[in-house]
């Protein structure tokens, strides 16, 4: 079993919920960039989520979750002392830090909590990192100081300017692109639309845009390949050739459409939350 | 030991009735009764030199155990099978007999061979039921020597038995949340149940084997970190073939296609099937299950236990050439599973949504034999059809999953990604053995087996030289 050592929204809506579990094998190894699947228990499904910190010492690893889908919103309702059936990895391949100058970092929404450990990775690594965090509004925020900390330049934005600047992260991406920042990467993580649009932004400029995918999965080692995305015409496994590609030759639209599959029963499966008391099942 | 019993025939198997059992996911066939085991039994003839031994990748003593069955000493007949196989439950299941004992079954020339499968499973059943959890297990004296075994199906369960029996201190390393590798994964419930995967599991606990799962070797530890830090003399890598093969035709990242280790995972480790299990699966109408291997016909058979009205099993070869085990493809046909035979799928095709709705395929002749003495498949032009489906299962094998070779410096493999070994089990790595499907490429549960034990006796060969 492998326990919850703290709990605390990272937010004052507490969209985005911060665990720290105890994951010694995990913590052990894991770089930046790289994923955990976890399973609450006996019933539940394995589900991907990236690393988003972690201290070797203390065998901990952190997740950063919003609670939106079936095991999320179940793992909102286990407390610190409850544990999880499984978390195992590091999964996937760590982000490629080193040689770069100058990056830009790009996160959305809840994305800013695996965008932030690359932030951070490339920041500790010496190389200069601009981050632009882009959320709907302010009462949503997360990681701000964080990021601060671990970042060159940091600008906030929001759709709706109750906080940062009023504009989309791609919006301010390209501006600061045209104000002569020059990036060896731009790297961005959010929803899958945001990415698509974000990459789009980059293109034209023919700089190297890394985006990390998180598709249906099952085991993460290379053998359901449910998590299969085209990249540049090639099929790949997100889990093990990922779950970093180029964001310039992701086939988006296939990627969107895959990732929804499952949509009609997570619903279905939504009525019976009920069956929840406290994080715990009754089966 | 009375006269033979000459029958021509095996005593049927006590079986679900096809038309119900389509439509659950209990086991298939029902075992054999003391009475039905004890006649089988007296069908062997208890040959001088049993060929059928020779024919056991693990070389269990057929006619010593089938003569104890006879007696109605089951529970010695038990003891004689375990002497060399360490899932006999498992194998009195799954393996291919018809190739293997029973195709070297004298019997067999004439009529019938002995049903020595079956016999295997009473027993092992037998043993479960009457001696209970209770069994006191004499524990090995220990040896002092550790052995790490990475992946826990057939290869790495019978190597650490194995070892474990010689006194070694087993740790055996799965990824997965459950142990049993391709026997929880792969295999069904209705084929074999999971219950007695974690029983043989459970006996080699008892034996003192360490079953650590969640553990990811080649990310979380690497090979060189277990002998170098963690203090293992030797490993084995029972890894498996996890890496799934797609047709690489137009159309397969539609929705509604999937690999048969997703499909069968979803449905066998993760229980999708339950009502009482979060992992979701969809519950497709028209199923086409491409390939015709032990894995097409489990996931042909689940789609049907779905709901499926329409199964097709579509093969680009003939009912000859079928490489799944005879009695999977009579179980699958009784099951109303039909077989699109001498049929290649060229391309999925999709609605607007991306959902599957058929499959674009080209009849199929067969031509000159290949290298194997198959005879090549090759397509008749004008031919092409439009199957109706709303999804499409690929069942076209498996290679080795590339984690291992990638993080072990001077581990080598093939170019199909095989890890090179000798008949022990040796690698190119010193001190590392290896065996199963991570070697073979997909094969079967007893030949993943009979490699476990082999590299077990290469294993201990080598720790003691060491010393």
């Amino acid at each position: 079993m492998f326990p919850i050592v703290s709990k605390r929204p990272l937010n004052a809506a507490g969209t985005v919920i911060e665990y720290v579990l105890k994951a010694p094998l995990v913590a052990k190894k894991c770089l930046p960039g790289q994923f955990v699947i976890l399973r609450l228990d006996e019933y539940g499904e394995r589900v991907p989520l990236t690393i988003a910190d972690y201290d070797r010492e203390a065998g901990t690893v952190t997740i950063m979750v919003q609670p939106v889908g079936q095991t999320t919103r179940m793992l909102e309702k286990m407390e610190v002392g409850d544990a999880l059936a499984d978390v195992v990895g590091p999964m996937g391949k760590a982000t490629k830090i080193g040689g770069q100058k100058r990056v830009c970092v790009v996160g959305g929404g809840v994305g800013c909590a695996i965008s932030y450990p690359v932030a951070k990775g490339f920041f500790e690594a010496g190389i200069e990192v601009d981050m632009v965090a882009g959320f709907r509004s302010k009462d949503i925020v997360i990681l701000e100081d964080e990021m601060r900390a671990h970042t060159t330049n940091l600008y906030i934005c929001t759709d709706d300017g109750s906080y940062g600047e009023k504009c989309f992260g791609n919006a301010k991406l390209e501006q600061l692109i045209k104000s002569g920042r020059e990036y060896d990467e731009v790297f961005i993580v959010g929803p899958l639309k945001m990415m698509k649009f974000t990459a789009l932004t980059t293109k034209p400029y023919g700089i190297k845009t890394i985006c990390s995918l998180c598709p249906i999965m099952i085991d993460a080692s290379g053998m359901c390949g449910g998590c299969r995305v085209t990249v540049g015409g090639e099929t790949k496994f997100a889990c093990v050739d990922g779950p970093e590609f180029d964001g310039h030759t992701v086939d988006w639209d296939e990627l969107i459409a895959r990732n929804s599959f499952y949509a009609g029963e997570e619903a279905k499966q939504m009525e019976h939350i009920c069956r929840i008391t406290g994080g715990v099942r009754h089966g | 030991m009375a006269k033979a019993n000459m029958s021509p025939t095996k005593n049927p198997m006590p079986e679900q009735e096809p038309l119900v059992r389509n439509k659950n996911f209990e086991e298939v066939a029902l075992g054999y009764t003391p009475e039905m085991a004890m006649d089988e039994a007296t069908r062997c003839l208890q040959c001088k030199k049993p060929l059928c031994v020779s024919g056991c990748p693990v070389n269990v003593r057929i006619p010593e155990f089938i003569a104890k069955v006879a007696a109605g000493e089951f529970e010695e007949a038990y003891q004689i099978v375990t002497s060399t196989n360490s899932l006999p439950a498992v194998c009195g299941r799954v393996c291919p007999q018809e190739n293997q004992c029973e195709g070297k079954c004298i019997r067999g020339v004439k009529a019938e061979s002995v049903g020595i499968g079956r016999l295997e499973r009473f027993v092992a059943d037998w043993h479960a039921a009457h001696a209970g959890e209770d069994a006191v297990v004499e524990k090995p004296q220990p040896n002092g020597h550790k052995v790490a075994v990475v992946g826990s199906g057939p290869a790495g369960l019978t190597c650490a038995g194995d070892l474990a029996r010689m006194g070694y201190d087993v740790t055996v390393y799965e990824l997965f949340h459950k142990a049993g590798g391709v026997l929880v994964y792969g295999i069904p419930e209705f084929r074999l149940p999971k219950a007695i995967v974690a029983r043989e599991v459970a006996g080699l606990e008892k034996l003192g084997v360490k079953v650590v799962t969640d553990a990811v070797i080649g990310q979380a530890i690497s090979v060189d970190e277990l002998l170098k830090e963690e203090g293992f003399d030797a490993v084995f890598l029972g890894s498996g073939a996890g890496l799934p093969r797609f047709l690489g035709i137009p159309g397969e990242s539609l929705l509604g296609v999937y690999s048969a280790n997703e499909f069968l995972t979803r449905i066998n480790l993760m229980k999708a099937y339950r009502d009482d299990y979060d992992t979701p699966i969809k519950h497709h109408k028209r199923v086409a299950v491409v390939g015709a291997g032990n894995v097409a016909m489990d996931a042909a058979r689940c789609a049907k236990r779905l709901g499926a009205e329409k199964v097709y099993i579509v093969y680009r070869r003939g009912m000859e050439e079928v490489p799944a085990r005879k009695e999977e493809v009579h179980h699958a046909m009784e099951e109303e599973v039909e077989f699109q035979l001498l049929t290649n799928p060229v391309e999925v095709l999709g609605d607007e949504g991306g959902h599957v709705i058929g499959i674009k395929c080209i009849k199929m002749e067969l031509g000159e034999p290949d290298e194997k003495g198959r005879r090549r498949p090759k397509a008749i032009p004008g031919s092409e059809f439009v199957l109706p489906v709303d999804a499409m299962i690929d069942a076209l094998g498996t290679s080795p999953n590339p984690l291992l070779r990638m993080t072990t410096e001077g581990l080598e493999a093939n170019a199909h990604g095989c890890l090179i070994a000798d008949e022990n089990g040796k690698t190119t790595r010193e001190g590392v053995y290896a065996g199963g499907d991570a070697v073979t490429g997909a094969a079967t549960v007893i030949l993943a087996m009979g490699a476990g034990k082999k590299a077990a006796a290469a294993i201990d060969e080598y720790i003691k030289a060491k010393a």
